[in-house]
């Protein structure tokens, strides 16, 4: 290579190495991310949004990747860059740092006994006696200390926490364990979404890219149920949904998996098998009702009885008057209701409204019998989000490294006390990596201890 | 209820705190500093009573859960962490006069709460019930309310800057009130050294708990993206010190954006832009 092409090369490396580099990307990637937060982004983007933008700006949007971006070739590419950043960063420097950890300065220079704090203390003794006690007092105060002679002079270094170091370049590396981490998981796992009618049960699961993905096993909902908080005051169930709870069962090869018997699926308590796991995600309901069920409770004795009512259907009550179903009524706020007429036989019919989420309303109006509305047909189907992603260790073993490497990187500091002894006299230095202020005073206190020793 | 009661004190307390933080910046009186300083602490008592009511009431409701889980209960708690990181960062460091730039941010974010924001109590909705709630709340307003005190520093940095650009000015004068400009870009960082490994944490536990009840860690959400490009800022700052051209002005500006972000993070998100975060919304 010539000096030329050399000289490119060095450019090129000092580029990538560099912390100007390492800023624009940290302000770049901040402002590029902003896009994706204002302009819709795929799966997610309403068909009504279409109709505000022009074909032209949207054909603008499509091309930059803006309706996608944070997967968009140039936003991965920055991603990539400053990866490659820091990878370069950690090259260039660690090397330094593990040579200033394991081979450090145990004769400190003139050049850094001027800059570094320090203190003189006379000492009694002979010189031999002086260097043994202070050796003895750095051991007990900070590590034992390294001894170099030099001509009639003892150097004596210790150190303190000098892997701390290494905490920014824990934070560093933790970062690209995380994208690898996300990367594993982009490539072997999948994100996967079901919906189970009750009763019916799956065996594969449909990827967000539309393919079909086998399980190995088989899932049956059993039950899909929404409870309510209660109202304020005690007038039944609120509006407020408390839980929404699948119950399903495992069955492999024919057989029930053991301990996946009717197990319960809520938000917030996902169900793993095999590495693929169940997360409560949405439900609804699979198809219209076609007969609805009623508690009837005579006012006189309290006894109960159970009816079915079809749509254009008369159904005797027990007291031999004639019900019917006449219409059903979904509004906010007071949720699902039926109309009922009742009659007698060759009466006109009386209307009223009975409340699914209100099972002791009826009460009031009267009549002899209460009626409370219990349930239809109709089967609700659960929607489960389906998961495999085997990079989630991963992501997670980087964030805890990060947060170590914080804190190691931020409250941790290398102390070192050099202590140079002469005949007659020897001179304590100090430095810290970081929080002069606080080592200041520590080493103030270490310094004045040692003057009351008498060495 | 006793707890409504005991926030709207709070809510006086802070008020008096960041008037008597205004005097000490005009009369440089000692004994006003003291009172703010004392005033801010009042406060922060009356609200930590307060909050463990408001706790113990929600359980008396049968809906127990901790008082972290809407908009008002945030922004009260938004207040409280200010207090105690600006609390923290006078007694280590004995530099009053900040609180005339910190408590009102507190105060703001109290008085805001108790007018503006409805205050009941409602039943936790079954995304939110989960331990992850208290961590990840807690983590976040700890970290946004150290990004604030960086912010109210930066502030008096620039002030304080500006006003030795033009020249120093007569001794005992307003200026001579502030820490040295090495001080404050020395406070700076520091606040956001507590800040950002807190914010990570916040981001952290929200991604193990979204994946927890969503199946996904990181889906790029708005409220996810903008704690990232919080998180990029500060990174950017704890870089920029290192870095020839970066430092003194430049880093408190970007301690300052980095603020303004945090609060869209917070609240823009919530009240501008959709997202699976929308419990924290108005309506």
């Amino acid at each position: 290579m010539s000096t030329n092409q050399r000289g490119v090369v060095q450019q090129v490396w000092d580029f990538f190495c560099s912390l100007k580099l390492t800023i624009f990307l940290l302000i770049t990637l901040a402002v590029t991310s902003i896009i994706g937060t204002i302009i819709p982004q795929y799966p997610n983007i309403d068909e009504r949004y279409w109709a505000t933008i022009s074909a032209g700006r949207r054909a603008l949007y499509e091309k930059l990747g803006f309706f996608d971006m944070y997967h968009s070739w140039w936003f991965l590419a920055l991603l990539a860059l400053f990866s490659i950043n820091l990878i370069a960063c950690s090259i260039k420097r660690l090397p330094h740092v593990f040579k200033f950890v394991s081979e450090p300065l145990t004769v400190l220079p003139e050049t850094q006994q001027k800059i570094f704090m320090s203190r003189e203390i006379r000492l009694q003794g002979s010189l031999e006696e002086a260097k043994e006690k202070l050796a003895a007092f750095l051991s007990s105060r900070v590590a034992r200390p390294t001894v170099t002679q030099d001509g009639n002079h003892y150097h004596l270094f210790s150190q303190k926490n000098a892997w701390c170091r290494l905490g920014v370049y824990v934070v560093h590396f933790s970062i690209l364990v995380i994208f690898a981490g996300a990367i594993i998981g982009n490539v072997w796992g999948y994100k996967a979404f079901v919906a189970i009618v009750e009763g019916d049960k799956i065996n594969s699961v449909k990827a967000r890219n539309g393919k079909d993905i086998p399980l190995g096993f088989e899932v049956r909902c059993d039950q899909f149920t929404v409870s309510y908080y209660d109202a304020p005051g005690g007038r039944g169930p609120s509006q407020m949904p408390k839980e929404f709870k699948s119950i399903l069962t495992l069955t492999e090869n024919g057989k029930e998996v053991p301990d996946y018997k009717h197990v319960r699926l809520v938000v917030n308590e996902p169900l793993t098998y095999k590495g693929i796991t169940f997360y409560q995600s949405s439900y609804g309901q699979a198809n219209d009702p076609s007969t609805f069920f009623f508690n009837v409770r005579r006012r006189a004795d309290g006894t109960v009885s159970r009816i079915a009512l079809r749509p254009g259907m008369e159904t005797k009550l027990p007291d031999g008057r004639l019900a019917a179903i006449v219409d059903l009524t979904e509004e906010h706020g007071e949720g699902l209701a039926a109309v009922l007429g009742v009659r007698t036989a060759g009466g006109e019919p009386k209307f009223f409204k009975v409340f699914r989420n209100d099972p002791n309303l009826d009460d009031l109006r009267g009549d002899s019998l209460i009626f409370s509305f219990t349930g239809t047909d109709a089967r609700m189907y659960t929607g489960l989000q389906v998961n495999k992603d085997p990079g989630v260790w991963v992501v997670w073993t980087g964030c805890i490294m990060m947060c170590v490497g914080l804190c190691i990187a931020f409250f941790m500091s290398h102390k070192r006390v050099w202590i140079v002894v002469q005949h007659g006299y020897a001179r304590i230095y100090g430095n810290a990596s970081k929080n002069q202020p606080a080592f200041q005073m520590e080493f103030e206190a270490l310094a004045e201890e040692l003057r009351q020793q008498n060495i | 209820m006793l707890s409504a009661k005991l926030f709207n004190a709070t809510t006086i307390f802070y008020m008096l705190s960041t008037l008597a933080f205004f005097g000490y910046l005009a009369g440089r009186n000692k004994t006003v500093g003291l009172a703010g300083t004392v005033l801010a602490w009042g406060g922060f008592a009356v609200q930590t009573v307060a909050t463990g009511l408001r706790w113990k009431e929600s359980y008396d409701m049968g809906i127990g859960h901790a008082p972290l889980s809407n908009l008002y209960e945030s922004v009260v708690f938004f207040a409280w962490s200010i207090v105690l990181i600006f609390g923290i960062i006078d007694i280590k460091y004995k530099y009053r006069i900040i609180g005339a730039f910190v408590m009102p941010f507190a105060l703001l974010a109290m008085a805001w709460g108790q007018l503006y924001l409805p205050a009941d109590i409602n039943p936790l909705m079954p995304a939110l019930q989960s331990n992850w709630l208290l961590y990840h709340v807690l983590t976040c307003f700890l970290g946004y309310a150290a990004f604030a005190v960086a912010c109210g520093v930066s502030i008096m940095y620039l002030i304080k800057a500006k006003s030795e650009e033009k020249g120093a000015e007569a001794a005992g004068g307003l200026m001579s009130q502030f820490p040295p400009t090495k001080v404050l870009d020395d406070l700076n960082y520091k606040a956001i050294m507590v800040g950002f490994p807190l914010l990570t944490l916040g981001i952290i536990t929200g991604a193990a708990w979204a994946n927890y009840a969503w199946g996904t860690y990181w889906s790029w959400d708005p409220k996810e993206t903008w704690s990232l490009i919080v998180w990029f800022v500060y990174a950017a700052f704890l870089h920029a010190r290192f870095t020839k051209g970066w430092v003194g002005k430049r880093a408190a500006w970007l301690s300052i954006f980095g603020f303004v972000a945090t609060i869209f993070c917070y609240l823009g998100v919530n009240l501008l832009l959709s997202g699976l975060h929308s419990y924290g919304s108005l309506s």
